[in-house]
């Protein structure tokens, strides 16, 4: 596909700019040592937010979802929040950056699962599962803006830096459990990958056509919930991104199957990151943040797709 | 032969099919008739997996319809619902081609290109074969759809009210089709109608329901009577001689 080889030259072209632009040579191997990683972990979130809305928006059927729906992004802040308070407050100094990755991947990957088990015993209905997540979003998010309420202006400081998405200070030892982890998902899902396509089809007609519909959901909403876990403990709420990355593979790919929209939307996002990174970096010297980049961006391009779907 | 004993199956407490009992012969046209809630579509998403039943059992070829794997089922027995609604675009040709998901599991070969042409050519559609779905009538898409399950080349073909979306005359060539369907290739052909008159003149064998029971199954001579009818559908209704076979008036 000629589109998808476009896309990896751009991704590419965007990758090496990261990593070399405006290098100092003198201290070449320090530099570059330090950009390593945070290309390897823009790399490693793009995948991860792509294929995860992709998954979700077939599970769910619906092209406007994406997987923060179900509150990802809120327990996150929440657990932050509540670390702050109480390490901080009480114990006097704040948590250690595994700990805290490890303990926020744990209660993410937890909670979604109990979302998830407590939804699959009952018959099985996937807007019960979305309105769960809504409620719980907002009670999490009412909770944190309760402590937030009681935090002292150093403790907010501090807080504040994990409120976005930052891939400035990204742990090597993190990102290598990350990969690890991540790899290891690619054998639990290869044989089901292909049964995405199928699933656009519908419940009736993909039980029809041999897809086991319940298994393969269950099984796709352990490896989503995974997935966004994983990207969110790691670089901070970022799962926005992937709605506005798949719908524009759906667009500039004109297909339905999955392996051709899955590998244009990492490679979108893999561009939007590092092109937004860069500009973070490079451009404004570290003084807006990249959410404020990519909600500019994807807010014009959402505004575009509305205003084109008006006149179709 | 599809064997269905003492099914029933509850909706929220409210019973839907209540101690349902019959055969499907092989390689006939049978059809379910019935008022509206009778429970017809239920069954047949009952005997295709689609819905879990409560109890009783179900015999596909010879073997119980939990003992199937889904996927070899896949390759028995094909169904179509009444709504198909789809959020992505596709062409006619790309939907006929997921009826060879069973066999190709995406990755379709020469075997599978060969059943979708003949699919397009037995429904007609190789005219339209690269238009999107979303541009078609909806009889159309309906055919469409049908030659998705007949590209599935299942023993079994099992289509709830195939007719609806279609005129008269689309109406007639598709009945005739599920009827060259079982005569030539030895298919078994389950449908769910609402004219009553076609279900009496093409298929081999009609089971009426009501209430979420069978009340009567026979062929279409014994069926097509008037106190037959009214029974059923709880009002009267004409029957009169045409030619040789029972013509029911209900207008």
């Amino acid at each position: 596909m000629k589109k998808i080889i476009i896309l990896a030259i751009i991704a590419m072209i965007l990758t090496l700019l990261y990593l070399f632009y405006g290098i100092d040579a003198e201290i070449f191997q320090y530099s570059f040592m330090k950009r390593l990683p945070q290309a390897i972990a823009i790399g490693v979130t793009a995948t991860a937010i792509a294929i995860a809305t992709l998954l979700f928006q077939t599970i769910t059927n619906n092209r406007i979802l994406t997987p923060s729906i179900l509150g990802f992004d809120a327990i996150y802040l929440f657990i932050q929040t509540i670390l702050v308070v109480f390490f901080t407050k009480f114990a006097g100094n704040f948590v250690n950056e595994t700990v805290n990755f490890i303990l926020s991947l744990v209660i993410m990957v937890g909670f979604s699962l109990l979302l998830f088990s407590s939804i699959f015993k009952e018959k099985y209905n996937i807007h019960t599962l979305l309105l769960v997540g809504i409620v719980f979003g907002t009670l999490f998010r009412s909770m944190t803006g309760f402590l937030l309420m009681i935090l002292d202006p150093n403790e907010f400081g501090l807080l504040q830096g994990r409120m976005f998405a930052s891939f400035n200070n990204i742990k090597t030892e993190l990102l290598l459990i990350v990969i690890v982890g991540f790899l290891l998902l690619i054998p639990f899902i290869y044989d089901e990958w292909k049964k995405m396509d199928v699933f656009l089809l519908g419940k009736d007609v993909a039980t029809n056509l041999g897809v086991d519909y319940q298994k393969t959901s269950k099984k796709f909403f352990i490896v989503i919930s995974i997935l966004i876990s994983a990207a969110t403990a790691l670089v901070g709420p970022l799962t926005f991104l992937g709605v506005i990355v798949v719908n524009l593979a759906y667009e500039i790919m004109q297909t339905y199957k999955h392996k051709y929209i899955g590998l244009a939307a990492v490679l979108i996002c893999v561009s939007a990151l590092m092109g937004g990174q860069l500009i973070v970096e490079r451009v404004f010297n570290f003084n807006i943040t990249l959410t404020v980049i990519i909600n500019l961006v994807g807010g014009i391009y959402f505004l575009t797709l509305l205003m084109k779907g008006r006149k179709a | 032969m599809i064997k269905v004993r003492s099914l029933h199956k509850k909706y929220h407490g409210r019973a839907v099919v209540k101690d349902v009992s019959f055969d499907i012969q092989e390689g006939k046209v049978t059809s379910f008739i019935g008022p509206n809630g009778a429970g017809k579509s239920t069954v047949l998403s009952l005997m295709s997996r689609l819905i879990a039943l409560d109890s009783g059992t179900i015999e596909i070829a010879g073997k119980d319809i939990s003992a199937w794997h889904t996927t070899a089922l896949s390759k028995k027995l094909g169904i179509l619902k009444q709504s198909n609604d789809i959020h992505v675009r596709l062409t006619v040709q790309e939907l006929v081609a997921f009826g060879r998901f069973p066999y190709s599991q995406g990755r379709l070969n020469t075997e599978d290109h060969t059943a979708i042409a003949h699919a397009l050519d037995f429904m007609d559609l190789g005219a339209i074969a690269d238009r999107y779905l979303d541009e078609l009538s909806g009889g159309q898409k309906q055919r469409a759809y049908i030659a998705m399950i007949i590209a599935q080349e299942t023993d079994y073909i099992l289509l709830d009210e195939p007719l609806n979306n279609l005129d008269i005359k689309h109406s007639i060539q598709m009945m005739k089709m599920l009827n060259r369907l079982a005569l030539e290739k030895g298919k078994t052909i389950i449908v769910v109608l609402h004219d009553i008159n076609f279900s009496a003149s093409y298929s081999d064998y009609i089971i009426a329901m009501k209430d979420g029971r069978v009340i009567k199954e026979g062929i279409a001579k014994d069926i097509i009577q008037a106190d037959i009818l009214k029974s059923i559908y709880d009002i009267d209704l004409r029957v009169e001689s045409f030619g040789k076979c029972q013509v029911c008036l209900y207008h």
